[in-house]
């Protein structure tokens, strides 16, 4: 299940203004409504509801049919993220590395579940598939950098961390 | 793109500048970085960096720095190969900014290699 | 101005990566380039015959004859089930012309412990651009789609970089080489969804939709993007193709083993000393893989097993050490090919901890479409937590193989006719840990949480008090320099206590 967020949407005008200007040059092309999500999330960093409507309404294609793409694919967020997004590994190369003890220690470290972000907002925490660094492992994965060889140690946790 | 013709003029001038590099017909010697995810993940960025700046502050001419893909060795990354005209090829492993100094300093300019921090040295 | 200045000879000898055993032997046709060109260099990639095989094809090649070229290389699907590419190709060659034809590429690499593709991509994008041309040629495409996964950012920029210089050399585009062949790629990425690797699931989501499978027939050679005819390979697949092409088939057909051709590149990782990709060829052993490749299992440990074929895959034990890896091999075996990532397992990993694991992820995974593996998985699930947890009974591992063969059977798509075979595998051949669970509730790898109990050895002990100070449930009592004692109905089973102490003296019974 995915976690839908319920604080109040804070979109500005001038990410409506990049959203749209985007769906306007694609409208039309095929199978376009999935690239419109992942614009969407791009630029607002998460999915609410307010701009799936509004993908909607500029698509033409029902709301449904949206909310279904947007909870069958895993990258997509209905709750806000945390600024730096921390993704720990859970392929089968990290998990026989002792992963699952990394996960552990950064839910300790940051004082927060998987699947969920600190108070500041300044970091989230999931777990994620392979990201294909199988030859490091364990590893992680901070926004789009990956962290390998991990020994799960706490202060080497918190170093890396630190850097954010 | 018109023709092979065309296409193997490319090839050829292409394939030139690499046969130098891998035989030394122009005497350009080429640091190849291995820059796919791993290398990037394991540190090759700032190790590639350092061997820009380092063959630029020695003036070294006929050095090339140069990004590759992942040549395999995910255990030893960050990995840089040293291709110099006529020379058996030369791979360091587990590179960092200080190696890579180093590397610049007694390899390319002095002329021997580092053995220490080849893939020789650890496999 | 310094002259670089490097000595030739002896002195040199055993600093390169050509020497030694792990790339000796190789045989590297799809990673031909990779670690040697700039991908970012369209001409470094025509240095290395680049784009050549395309030219060959559109002017000296009829498209029958690529296809034909490729039924004769006896090339196999890399991605998965191994179907042959030639034949993949042929049914989707008729009436050329008069219909819209698709050409996709599946990067979707979802398999956990394998990142070949990702490799090829970040190394050789053009190889897969100039393949994916060719299979446009031989079938009559003008499009093409690479469905590559948003979790690769390196790969996805390389791609593009790629596809730009190829449309600058009008190496796509219109009226390549001069013909009348005209072909472009996009790009599209994917949202997280491992069923996505499935052929009928990818091209729903390319088609922008949630991507659940479909039955087939149709198959999509048939009716498959948009309802077009449409050829889907992988990334590895498609970079053996220019080879193909420019060596000929006899060539291709030359190396491996009778009903596998060419090589396979495998994610050579887990409890291994040389973790890397390696590319051998076909029918090459496990043994030769793992212990001269790999350079065998590090930390004095013995090797339990390799585990291919993702989670669709199985364990294969050191009893098949010596089988050749092929296609048809590997399912005797009961495991299969897959995307070819290879993980090897050392005596510290549970056998029903892994099963436990793949499981978990299909059931993660499960689009949720049929019900044998929506449902079907999840209570097979449970029924292996029930075995880790030490609360099953013999009659469960009965109602395990029951329903594992359920699920094979009657699952939709390929994920869920596969999904039971890292659990069938591993009770083929370990079934001694299982009952080891069940009956004498011990997992002897240490890693079943809910089996174990620590205890702290007197004579060992010398009292330092490190592992009281870190326990984190104050299970551990004591006075300085006696020996300690542990609560067991205190301890969470945490294991800090074992990694700090330096005496050896807490011991997992």
């Amino acid at each position: 299940m995915k976690q839908i967020s319920n604080a109040p949407f804070m979109g500005t005008e001038k990410q409506e203004k990049e959203l749209m200007g985007w769906i306007a040059a694609h409208k039309g092309e095929k199978g376009i409504a999935m690239n419109a999500l992942q614009k969407a999330q791009e630029i607002y960093g998460y999915l609410p509801l307010e701009i799936q409507k509004l993908v909607s309404r500029e698509l033409g294609t029902p709301l449904s049919e949206l909310y279904g793409i947007a909870t069958f694919y895993s990258m997509f967020n209905l709750a806000q993220k945390g600024k730096h997004q921390i993704n720990v590994c859970m392929g089968t190369a990290c998990y026989v590395k002792g992963n699952a003890k990394v996960f552990e220690e950064l839910e300790g470290i940051l004082g927060i579940k998987g699947g969920g972000s600190t108070k500041d907002g300044k970091f989230s925490l999931d777990a994620c598939r392979c990201i294909g660094a199988c030859g490091l492992a364990p590893a992680i994965m901070i926004d789009e950098e990956v962290f390998g060889r991990l020994t799960g140690d706490k202060g080497e946790l918190e170093a890396i961390l630190s850097k954010y | 793109m018109k023709n092979l013709d065309e296409l193997a003029k490319i090839r050829d001038k292409a394939k030139e500048r690499m046969a130098e590099r891998e035989s030394g017909g122009g005497g350009e010697t080429a640091l190849l970085v291995g820059m796919a995810t791993c290398g990037i993940a394991a540190g090759a960025r700032p190790v590639m960096m350092t061997l820009i700046d380092e063959v630029a502050k020695a003036g070294a001419e006929n050095v090339k720095v140069l990004q590759t893909g992942c040549i395999g060795i995910c255990q030893f990354e960050p990995v840089v190969e040293v291709v110099a005209p006529g020379k058996e090829k030369v791979t360091y492993v587990h590179m960092d900014i200080e190696k890579a100094k180093r590397i610049i300093e007694e390899h390319i300019i002095g002329g021997n290699p580092v053995s220490e921090y080849t893939i020789g040295a650890v496999i | 101005m310094v002259e670089s200045n490097i000595p030739v000879g002896a002195d040199i000898m055993g600093m390169s990566l050509n020497g030694t055993k792990f790339f000796l032997k190789q045989h590297r046709i799809a990673l031909r380039n990779c670690g040697i060109i700039d991908p970012e260099d369209i001409e470094e990639y025509i240095a290395m015959d680049g784009y050549r095989a395309l030219g060959k094809a559109l002017t000296e090649m009829t498209p029958d004859e690529v296809v034909q070229t490729l039924l004769d290389s006896g090339l196999r699907g890399r991605g998965g089930a191994g179907f042959p590419t030639g034949l993949k190709w042929k049914f989707a060659s008729g009436n050329r012309g008069n219909v819209q034809k698709y050409v996709c590429c599946n990067a979707d690499e979802g398999d956990p412990g394998a990142y070949m593709d990702r490799s090829v991509l970040e190394g050789d994008p053009h190889a897969v651009i100039e393949a994916m041309a060719i299979a446009g040629y031989a079938i009559g495409a003008d499009k093409g789609y690479i469905y590559v996964r948003a979790e690769y950012p390196v790969a996805v920029q390389r791609l593009n970089i790629a596809l730009a210089q190829a449309r600058e050399y009008g190496l796509l585009g219109e009226s390549i080489f001069g013909t009348d062949f005209s072909f472009d790629i996009e790009i599209k990425l994917g949202a997280g969804a491992f069923v996505c690797g499935e052929e009928t699931a990818l091209m729903t989501s390319i088609e922008g939709k949630r991507g659940e499978p479909r039955p087939r027939p149709p198959f999509p050679a048939i009716k498959g993007l948009f309802d077009s005819p449409t050829i889907l390979n992988n990334v590895e697949t498609y970079a053996n193709i220019p080879r193909i092409i420019l060596n000929g088939a006899d060539w291709f057909s030359s190396i491996g083993t009778e009903k596998s051709k060419g090589t396979k590149v495998f994610a050579l990782v887990g409890k291994i000393k040389n973790t890397g990709l390696v590319e051998v060829p076909m029918g090459t052993t496990l043994r030769e893989i793992v212990e001269d490749i790999g350079g065998g299992v590090p930390g004095g440990r013995s090797f339990k097993a390799a585990q291919t074929g993702g989670p669709s895959g199985g364990c294969i034990p050191a009893e098949h050490f010596d089988t050749p890896i092929d296609y048809d091999n590997l399912i005797e075996i009961g495991s299969m090919m897959g995307s070819g990532g290879l993980i090897v397992m050392d005596d510290t990993t549970c056998m029903v901890d892994i099963a436990r694991f793949f499981l978990d992820f299909i059931v993660d995974e499960s689009c949720g479409r049929c019900t044998p593996c929506r449902m079907g998985n999840k209570r097979l699930l449970e029924l292996l937590e029930k075995i880790t947890q030490g609360k099953a009974t013999m009659a469960d591992l009965d109602a395990i193989e029951h329903l594992a063969m359920f699920i094979k059977e009657n699952s939709l798509c390929g994920l869920g006719q596969t999904a039971p075979n890292p659990v069938l595998s591993t009770l083929r051949y370990f079934r001694d840990e299982y009952e080891e669970h069940i009956k004498d509730k011990k997992c002897r790898a240490g890693v079943c949480k809910e089996l174990l109990s620590y205890s702290i050895d007197a004579d060992k002990c010398i009292g330092c008090g490190l592992c009281a100070k870190n326990c984190p449930a104050e299970a551990i009592l004591g006075r300085p320099k006696e020996a300690h004692t542990l609560d067991a109905s205190k301890c969470v089973k945490c294991g800090v206590c074992v990694e700090k102490c330096k005496f050896d003296a807490v011991v997992m019974v």
